[in-house]
């Protein structure tokens, strides 16, 4: 056996492990390495990206792999966008792309380009905190607050897109949202009440 | 009882302390710090289930863009708690818990981490993990639970437990006797796991770090690399849930640590959400056997609770599945045996509820069993074998007001309605089933420090070394503050999250409140004596008044006439003091540790609406009660009784690992196949306290409710199953194919 530190002399159970490997090895259990032509990546050339984040221009230079998450997070500091999954199923990395939710982890940072962006961090007026964030902060609709940016995103464009009619209509919409604290019933309670509230958000 | 005990007059609930950073994103989660020069390190993790790596080929990967290393068990520097013998281990150090990364070539589990490849950026780093290439030699494996555990030679560490006769349910005129079983739950929470290594000395590092006890970190890395613990700082400014994934240290606090000494560069290990499933822990798969048997009025004469759970080949894991059984009922015959099964899998580790709520599922189906199978109800079934005093150990509970929660629950969720005989009740053409269970799990207070400054402007700043993984702990704590100094909870500021304040209590267990709490009551209530101690000694007008006959409100120090007055600034000018500093610590369980068991309790009524043809389940109403003692914060005792109902949801109706033990990996390793609870199946829940105080406790009369929000859950959603259809699901989670219909809706 290979191991880093050569120090370590018992390691009962790896010994027993191994020895239980010579008695069952057979050449049908031998794992060939996978044969795949590699491809080598190469350097990458970065390119211009022309983007608006909460109503401000940059002119930026990216590597093109750079998903819009990893954009902002990453490199813009803008972590109020969260990372959940990586795969668009869980909704903690909403924000609205020309006002239209997004999952920005599975959008390519290069394919915004000439867009806006508004961030959970774009929402406030100054201290002024958005009306959907001040619902969220009234109703507890919250615990850890991991998911919370992606759920207020969502919840706006809920209100705005006019799917509150109903506490139904309301929880189908924010589906795409996981929260694993369960602050389910008070993010509908926020966005029912935002709804009747009937002001413009 | 407590002196202190009613003195706690709890001042208005106010939104969450932290909540308008969260809610505007400000919060400052693990793997956001912005760091210069940061290294990002992903982990290769291995394709097969057991074995040696032959050869790992890093050269491609090496020569790609922007790679900086890759690390793996052939060129990892030597870390002193990977030592196994104690004789070679350097004397401060203790040996690391668990796999050891990166440091040798076998391969224990599918997905195990077998390499960590750092890069300059996230995005070189992803392009260049596929290029490096292990070559394994397979040995078998075995990860299939179910049929593993029928082979009693695999159970290892097997514990028995009995009192009166053995088996005796059997005896009973009426008993039920059945196996329930519950697969892998993974806690998933939003926030993936991540470690930021930050060396600034030969044996001085910063880690900022996922963890729910930012002290336990700070050993457990300062024991495995050798450095005095001041030398370790660990920062957990907020955690994004955790349930329990979080209360030790995975491969990636070592990994980040070694890579960052190897690179002598900031590094920043990040979890994929696949790799949450296999390398942060899990709910152990379960299996139980429970008979319970009773005499025609609904006496327990006896109850036998078997129980097996898995864990991984290198590392013991077992919890707390048969305990409840042990001592929540009357009943004088119980016999207990409980097994692990190790497979070759990681290691398991505690989920929200823990063991208790595998063990609930178990007990309380087996009790709706029996109350059937009796005619009678379920809920007078439990008042029938109600017990004033823990059964195992025979001391008197400090506190139980169950009856007052089934009474509730009862009301509100129209348990009147309900039907003796299944499948009796319709609306609009759906079955309708009600159910209930009980939860219990031990009220802990462990020791807690805290810091206090009160400065002379009236503010207050709190200190303790714990993180807050969403249940509000800085809300409650300056709650608690305010409270005892009747002052602005707004003048309060409670820090937390860094190992280097004063050792904290680990968030786990249901045990935040209690312990920190105490110590921030007792804390305040020493600010107060030093107050009018100040006021007496230095302000003339205040000498012949005694301590008794002084309060502190609203930033005066005043007699309790009213006659004599100061105000703090006044008063701290007069004393030539600036603030009062002080620390104290809150020790151990509750001031009668040895005469009382102390234990939280929940009742959780279910109502359900089952299609007649297709066998859709609709939760459609749910009533969660709770006995925590008093509660501190309405508002996020609230919310957390709320998330309890969901992680409830979640495990009755739908999380379960699944596997493929031809490679034995999981293959349901995303959101996408994994599915946890979504706004839509989530039904109108009801939440209410008893909201009296433990009298024996703490002196806050609180106790945690962290657990008890969630055990009892799946076991009431499948008793209301139950009630609607009259079919049993005694294998989570329930589906309507295990009802017998023919096709999911």
């Amino acid at each position: 056996m290979k191991r880093c530190y050569q120090g370590d002399s018992r390691r009962s159970f790896l010994v027993k492990s191994s020895a239980a490997l010579a008695f069952y090895l057979t050449p049908s259990l031998l794992a060939k390495a996978v044969n795949v032509s590699t491809v080598m990546p190469q350097p990458i050339a970065k390119e211009k990206l022309k983007i608006t984040i909460n109503n401000k221009v940059l002119d930026l230079e990216i590597d093109p792999r750079t998903s819009l998450l990893n954009l902002l997070r990453e490199q813009l500091g803008f972590t109020g966008t969260k990372k959940g999954c990586e795969m668009g199923q869980c909704g903690a990395c909403i924000v609205h792309v020309d006002g239209k939710k997004t999952n920005s982890c599975i959008s390519l940072a290069l394919s915004n380009n000439n867009k806006s962006i508004t961030t959970v961090e774009g929402l406030a007026k100054g201290e002024e905190l958005h009306p959907m964030q001040k619902a969220f902060l009234k109703h507890d609709s919250f615990q850890c607050g991991y998911c919370t940016s992606g759920q207020i995103m969502s919840a706006i464009a809920c209100v705005r897109e006019g799917h509150t009619k109903s506490r139904s209509e309301i929880k189908d919409f924010m589906s795409g949202n996981i929260c694993r604290c369960g602050a389910y019933q008070n993010i509908v309670d926020a966005i029912t009440e935002v709804a009747t509230s009937k002001q413009k958000i | 009882m407590l002196d202190s005990l009613h003195s706690l007059n709890l001042l208005a609930d106010e939104e969450r302390v932290d909540g308008a950073d969260k809610v505007s994103g400000k919060s400052k989660y693990t793997a956001e710090h912005i760091i210069p020069n940061i290294a990002y390190g992903l982990f290769v993790c291995s394709t097969i289930a057991k074995g040696t790596i032959k050869k790992l080929d890093t050269s491609k990967a090496l020569a790609a863009p922007g790679v900086l290393d890759v690390i793996y068990y052939e060129n990892c520097p030597s870390v002193p708690g990977y030592i196994s013998d104690a004789a070679l281990r350097p004397k401060n150090t203790s040996e690391w818990k668990g796999f050891k990364v990166l440091y040798d070539n076998q391969v224990r589990f599918f997905g195990q981490p077998i390499a960590l490849l750092l890069a300059d950026s996230l995005e070189n780093a992803n392009a260049a993990l596929r290029l490096v290439k292990a070559e394994y030699e397979v040995a078998p494996f075995e990860t299939d639970f179910n049929k593993a555990r029928l082979d009693a030679t695999k159970l290892t560490n097997t514990q028995v437990y009995k009192r009166g006769q053995e088996k005796m349910f059997k005896e009973a005129p009426f008993f039920v006797e059945g196996e329930y079983s519950i697969p892998i739950e993974v806690h998933n929470p939003m926030e993936m796991h991540a470690t930021i290594a930050i060396w600034e000395g030969d044996d001085k590092l910063t880690v900022y770090d996922k963890s729910q006890g930012p002290k336990s970190t700070q050993f457990t890395i300062s024991r495995t690399f050798g450095i005095p613990d001041k030398n370790v700082r660990v920062i957990v400014e907020n955690v994004g849930g955790a349930f329990g994934n979080a209360l030790r240290s995975w491969p990636n606090v070592p990994a980040a640590c070694i890579a960052a000494k190897k690179l002598n560069r900031p590094v920043k290990v990040l979890l994929t959400r696949p790799q949450m499933f296999t390398l942060v822990g899990y709910r152990p798969h379960s299996w139980q056997k429970i008979g319970v048997g009773a005499d025609a009025t609904g006496k327990l004469l006896g109850i036998s609770h078997e129980a097996i759970s898995n864990t991984s080949r290198y590392e013991d894991f077992r919890e707390g599945i048969v305990n409840v059984s042990k001592f929540l009922y009357t009943c004088e015959n119980v016999d207990t045996k409980y097994s692990l099964l190790p497979l070759d899998v990681s290691t398991p580790t505690w989920m929200r509820g823990p063991g208790e709520a595998t063990g609930s599922f178990g007990l309380e189906t087996a009790l709706d069993e029996l109350a059937h199978k009796l005619k009678m109800d379920p809920i007078e079934l439990r008042i029938k074998n109600f017990s004033e005093i823990n059964q195992e150990n025979k001391m008197p509970f400090s506190a139980n007001f169950l009856k007052d929660c089934y009474q509730y629950g009862m009301d509100k969720i129209g348990w009147k309605n309900r039907s003796m005989i299944p499948g009796k009740v319709k609306e609009n053409g759906w079955l309708v089933g009600y159910g209930m269970a009980v939860g219990v799990f031990g009220a802990n207070k462990g020791s807690a420090s805290v810091r206090a400054v009160f400065n002379k402007d009236g503010s207050l700043v709190l200190e303790s070394a714990v993180s807050d993984m969403g249940p509000g702990t800085p809300t409650a704590m300056t709650k608690i503050a305010a409270s005892v100094l009747q002052m602005s909870a707004q003048k309060i500021k409670f820090k937390l999250g860094d190992s280097d304040l004063p050792p904290g209590p680990t968030q786990g267990g249901s045990g935040t409140t209690s312990s920190l709490g105490s110590a921030v009551d007792l804390i305040c209530n020493n600010i107060i004596k030093e107050l009018k101690k100040l006021a007496i000694q230095f302000a003339p007008s205040f000498k012949a008044i005694t301590e008794d006959a002084i309060e502190i409100k609203n930033d005066l120090v005043q007699s309790k006439t009213g006659t004599e007055k100061i105000s703090l600034q006044e008063l701290f000018q007069l004393a030539g003091k600036s603030n009062i500093d002080l620390t104290v610590t809150s020790t151990g369980n509750g001031a009668q540790p040895l005469k009382y068991a102390t234990n939280s309790f929940s009742a959780h009524f279910v109502k359900v609406l089952v299609h007649p043809q297709k066998g859709t389940i609709d939760i459609q109403h749910i009533v969660s009660t709770g006995d925590a003692g008093k509660i501190i914060s309405e508002n996020t005792a609230r919310s957390q009784m709320l998330g309890g109902v969901v992680g409830g949801i979640g495990m009755a109706m739908s999380e379960q690992v699944e596997w493929d033990h031809t490679s034995g990996q999981i293959i349901n390793a995303s959101f996408g196949g994994y599915q946890v609870p979504r706004h839509k199946n989530i039904p109108n829940t009801d939440v209410w306290f008893v909201n009296k105080p433990d009298p024996y406790i703490n002196s806050i009369g609180a106790k945690g409710l962290g657990e008890i929000a969630f055990i009892g859950l799946a076991a009431a959603i499948s008793s209301a199953v139950f009630n609607a259809t009259g079919k049993r699901v005694r294998d989570l989670p329930i589906t309507p194919q295990k009802l017998g219909f023919k096709a999911a809706v």
